[in-house]
């Protein structure tokens, strides 16, 4: 459905990239540990002949309250190294998925004491849903607690063993 | 983006996008399309602001949690729905959520039903869920791209969604005596309400495969709900269907009701923002 080329990459040309490291460097407000490239919401940077900047994110949930903040925040970022001309494109397609998560970001988010989502959501017509480890203790004794977390993205979640909530950031 | 057309919501949470994404980044749609799309973001946004009556008074706190958390993603759904919609008018999404009167609302009547009990908003949600995620599902196949990628956005949320309603109507079903009752009780005040969702009407034909045809939904509706009253020994209520025309703007005494909390701030002042 979705072409590889509407998938994220780090630009190749230098000058691009350079951007694409700036606009990399904002972190989500709600999970500062992630990048937004970590979180795959950052889709491209462009530049154009006149200079003008536009970086493109993709929303994680509809309702995602953090897109605003992370929208100043990458024209912030860019405009501490110098880049006054920056628009921000917001894209619906291809809709966000926790497969774009890098496994850079899903090692940081163990670390930071939220399970990391397990398996991949674009499988087949049935989802599986995997063991989900717990950050603190590693047992793969945990529970669901609810559904709905303290975010959008999140479930809550409680293990077995060492009896200690913890966040899950779902397959989506 | 100008400041004119700024939204008032735009830093409060709730607003993945902006009305200035869609319209500044999309062809402006048909009036068909706009007329279509306004049926769409206004029955989710009918009902996120039910649903957000449930905050601080759902039986446990993780359900206050989770209709909180589906409100707002039906608040996103609804702000794209009506930004794209606006566009074909030159208004933004608030100028449609907070100024428009009761008759210029398209939502069905399901959406505008009270909350009752717990059991009376699953029933509510359990409809809806289901046929959001049929309708969805086949959106993102339409020929209108911006509507598509809404859709495609929505159907994994509404997914969601639909888990959820589902594991709370085995759940009363099979609970207490209690629970089992107040669920049918809730079923049977809420199906009156599904036949509207699934009536065809000449602006969907007009449409062609830019929209999805409600009536061919119903079927696959149907299995699935079936299938879940099976598992959980329930029975679609023996009700008769209650006259519709959300969708040309009559509506129940409720609308109003809902309305009028929604409306009032952006009203008594106009251009607030906070």
């Amino acid at each position: 459905m979705v072409a590889a080329a509407t998938l994220a990459a780090r630009p190749a040309d230098p000058g691009t990239a350079a951007l694409w490291d700036l606009a990399a460097t904002v972190v989500d407000p709600e999970i500062p540990v992630l990048t937004i490239e970590d979180l795959g919401v950052l889709r491209s940077v462009r530049m154009n002949d006149a200079g003008a900047i536009t970086v493109t994110i993709t929303p994680t949930y509809s309702g995602c309250p953090a897109m605003d903040a992370i929208r100043d925040d990458v024209i912030s970022a860019l405009a501490a190294a110098g880049h006054r001309d920056v628009g921000i494109e917001l894209v619906l397609a291809p809709a966000w998925t926790t497969d774009w998560m890098t496994d850079a970001g899903k090692a940081k988010l163990d670390e930071y004491g939220i399970a990391p989502p397990t398996g991949k959501a674009a499988a087949g017509r049935v989802s599986v849903g995997l063991s989900v480890k717990c950050p603190q203790c590693s047992s793969l004794n945990t529970r669901e607690l609810t559904r709905f977390g303290s975010t959008s993205c999140k479930a809550l979640y409680v293990c077995q063993d060492c009896r200690e909530p913890f966040d899950y950031f779902k397959v989506h | 983006m100008s400041e004119s057309n700024a939204s008032a919501t735009r830093i409060t949470p709730g607003n993945a996008l902006r009305p200035e994404d869609i319209a500044s980044s999309s062809a402006k749609p048909t009036a068909e399309v706009a007329e279509y799309a306004l049926r769409l973001g206004d029955d989710s946004l009918i009902l996120a602001q039910r649903l957000g009556w449930w905050i601080s008074r759902a039986p446990e706190l993780e359900e206050d949690v989770a209709l909180g958390n589906i409100a707002l993603d039906l608040m996103g759904h609804a702000r794209s729905f009506l930004t794209y919609a606006g566009h074909a008018w030159g208004k933004t999404e608030d100028d449609l959520a907070y100024l428009r009167r009761e008759p210029e609302f398209r939502s069905a009547h399901l959406f505008e039903q009270p909350n009752g009990d717990f059991a009376r908003t699953i029933a509510r949600q359990l409809v809806v869920s289901h046929y959001q995620f049929e309708l969805y599902s086949r959106l993102v196949e339409s020929t209108d791209a911006t509507l598509a990628a809404i859709a495609a956005k929505a159907v994994k949320e509404v997914d969601y969604h639909r888990d959820h309603a589902s594991q709370w109507v085995r759940r009363l079903a099979q609970g207490t005596e209690e629970s089992h009752n107040r669920m049918i009780s809730g079923l049977t005040l809420t199906w009156p309400y599904v036949e509207e969702l699934f009536t065809d009407d000449p602006l969907i034909d007009s449409l062609g495969d830019a929209a999805v045809l409600p009536s061919t939904l119903r079927k696959p509706f149907d299995a699935l709900i079936t299938a879940l009253f099976a598992e959980a020994e329930l029975q679609v209520p023996a009700v008769p269907g209650a006259i519709g025309g959300g969708r040309h703007g009559c509506h129940s005494e409720h609308l109003g009701y809902i309305l009028a909390e929604m409306q009032v701030l952006a009203r008594e002042h106009p251009g607030a923002t906070w």
